[in-house]
């Protein structure tokens, strides 16, 4: 095993090297559970002299957000990680930051929300963000989300656009798996140094005013400008995956959008995002075994979504079962409801809402395979699946 | 790299560019010959627009009035003239 370059790490200290090897220039954040590990292992990284970049103790996420918002503007590399409250007390700035257009990437431990109170994993705090402008990301594997990260700089920083890679909360944050952490000298060559574009940036020189005043005459041309940016950085997601696995050798699913895994053939079909998908890839291996057409559409990107690349794929599908760990209280699980957006007038089979693992409920094998028979009824309520 | 349509990052804003003037609904018109000079309408004005213009009236006396590209038409100057020189008349544009 001489060319294997995986060494047996926690989640967190992993992003935190391949934060350090994308040579961020400025970093605040504010510690949260299950994000500490990762601002934690930075902090240490800059106290023991091993890391160039600035990193500024906030005293909120609020203040966090706004430090790094004021960071990127002035057209440096910046960097934040949050989750759940924390996220949500960042909403305000983060809007700001779409709207600004400055490419800041954060990371999302993803945890539930209060109330009642969880620290355990769910993804109710990053899907309630999915109408700010900032692009989503979610990973499988501890390897994705590293690889998503060094992504998301050159996505972020091409479009002129925010990045939120999540990560499942202790399911992946605190998780030992091996991971290959890309050296600086590799990454360089994928990601160049940041350069804003000109006259954008504040400059002591030549000074400028960020976050103007848009009266009506203009103010709905930069918001729709703004959305068709999101829309266009679908392509930019499967380039930049492209280049991602020639330089680096691995790939993000089929195309940095999403992966399909057994879908060919598959009657059943079921769509998911982040780390859950590790166990329904186990289960549909065991009910193929049993006769079962069963495959997984895994979304990797929630903003942009891939609408017709997505209908492409289940095109054959009869059953869909969309799985969130999150939902829009009154309504469906997120997921569920852009897929069936996008499905609308173009697919036939039938698609079901499951809501499973909120705050941290682990997601069993057995509820899986209660989804797939379940899937095959009649009935097409939402269904919650705890046990 | 990406070039957006609208530059969001712009040069600071200036009021001698901007003439503030605009937002006013009433605007003061001063009866030169009325006016007595006092220029209690400069000391009361929030804008600092009211000024002396130096010259005189038929009675000799140095009178006042108003830089009318920023008065926002408050009315303070009409409010506490002493001679009730100034009317404030809505301002159409």
């Amino acid at each position: 095993m001489k060319n294997n370059k995986k060494q047996i790490v926690e989640g967190s200290h992993a992003v935190a090297e391949v934060i350090k090897n994308c040579q961020v220039d400025v970093i605040s954040a504010y510690p949260i559970t299950p994000q500490t590990h990762i601002v934690e292992d930075l902090e240490r990284m800059k106290a023991e002299g091993k890391a160039d970049f600035e990193y500024i103790r906030a005293d909120s996420e609020f203040a966090a957000a706004s430090i790094v918002l004021g960071a990127s503007a002035t057209g440096v590399r910046t960097y934040t990680a949050t989750c759940s409250q924390g996220l949500l007390l960042m909403t305000e700035v983060l809007f700001c930051i779409a709207g600004l257009r400055l490419p800041i990437v954060l990371t999302c431990a993803n945890r539930a929300v209060s109330a009642p109170i969880s620290i355990w994993n769910d993804q109710q705090d990053a899907v309630t963000l999915r109408d700010s402008g900032w692009l989503q990301l979610y990973g499988e594997t501890n390897q994705e989300v590293v690889d998503l990260h060094i992504l998301a700089y050159k996505l972020a920083e091409s479009m002129m656009l925010p990045v939120m890679v999540n990560m499942d909360g202790f399911v992946l944050t605190h998780t030992y798996e091996p991971i290959e952490i890309s050296k600086e000298s590799v990454i360089k060559k994928y990601l160049p140094k940041y350069k804003p574009p000109q006259n954008t940036i504040l400059d002591v020189n030549n000074p400028r005013s960020l976050g103007d005043f848009a009266a009506p005459d203009v103010y709905m041309e930069i918001r729709q400008e703004l959305h068709e940016d999101v829309l266009s950085s679908k392509k930019q997601i499967t380039k930049l995956a492209q280049e991602l696995k020639k330089i680096f050798g691995r790939s993000i699913g089929d195309n940095g959008l999403f992966e399909s895994y057994k879908l060919n053939d598959a009657d059943i079909v079921l769509v998911a995002m982040g780390s859950v998908c590790g166990t329904i890839k186990e289960v549909i291996d065991n009910q193929r075994g049993k006769g079962q057409k069963v495959g997984l559409l895994k979304v990797i990107s929630l903003r942009p979504f891939p609408d017709e690349e997505i209908v492409e794929a289940l095109k054959k599908a009869k059953y869909i079962a969309v799985l969130d760990k999150s939902i829009s209280m009154g309504s469906e699980g997120v997921l569920a409801i852009d897929l069936k957006r996008a499905a609308y007038t173009k697919l036939k089979a039938k698609i079901q809402s499951f809501i499973i693992g909120l705050g941290g409920r682990d997601v069993t094998e057995k509820m899986i395979i209660k989804i797939i028979n379940s899937v095959k009824k009649q009935d097409n309520k939402i269904q919650f699946i705890g046990e | 790299m990406k070039k957006l349509k609208y530059n969001l990052t712009v040069k600071p804003g200036t009021t001698t560019q901007y003439k503030t003037g605009g937002w006013r609904t009433y605007k003061p018109v001063v009866d030169h010959e009325a006016c007595i000079g006092c220029g209690m309408c400069s000391k009361v004005c929030p804008e600092g627009v009211c000024f002396s213009t130096g010259q005189k009236n038929s009675k000799g006396r140095v009178f006042y009035d108003r830089d009318l590209d920023y008065c926002k038409g408050c009315g303070l100057c009409a409010k506490h003239c002493p001679v009730k020189c100034i009317k404030m008349v809505e301002d159409y544009k």
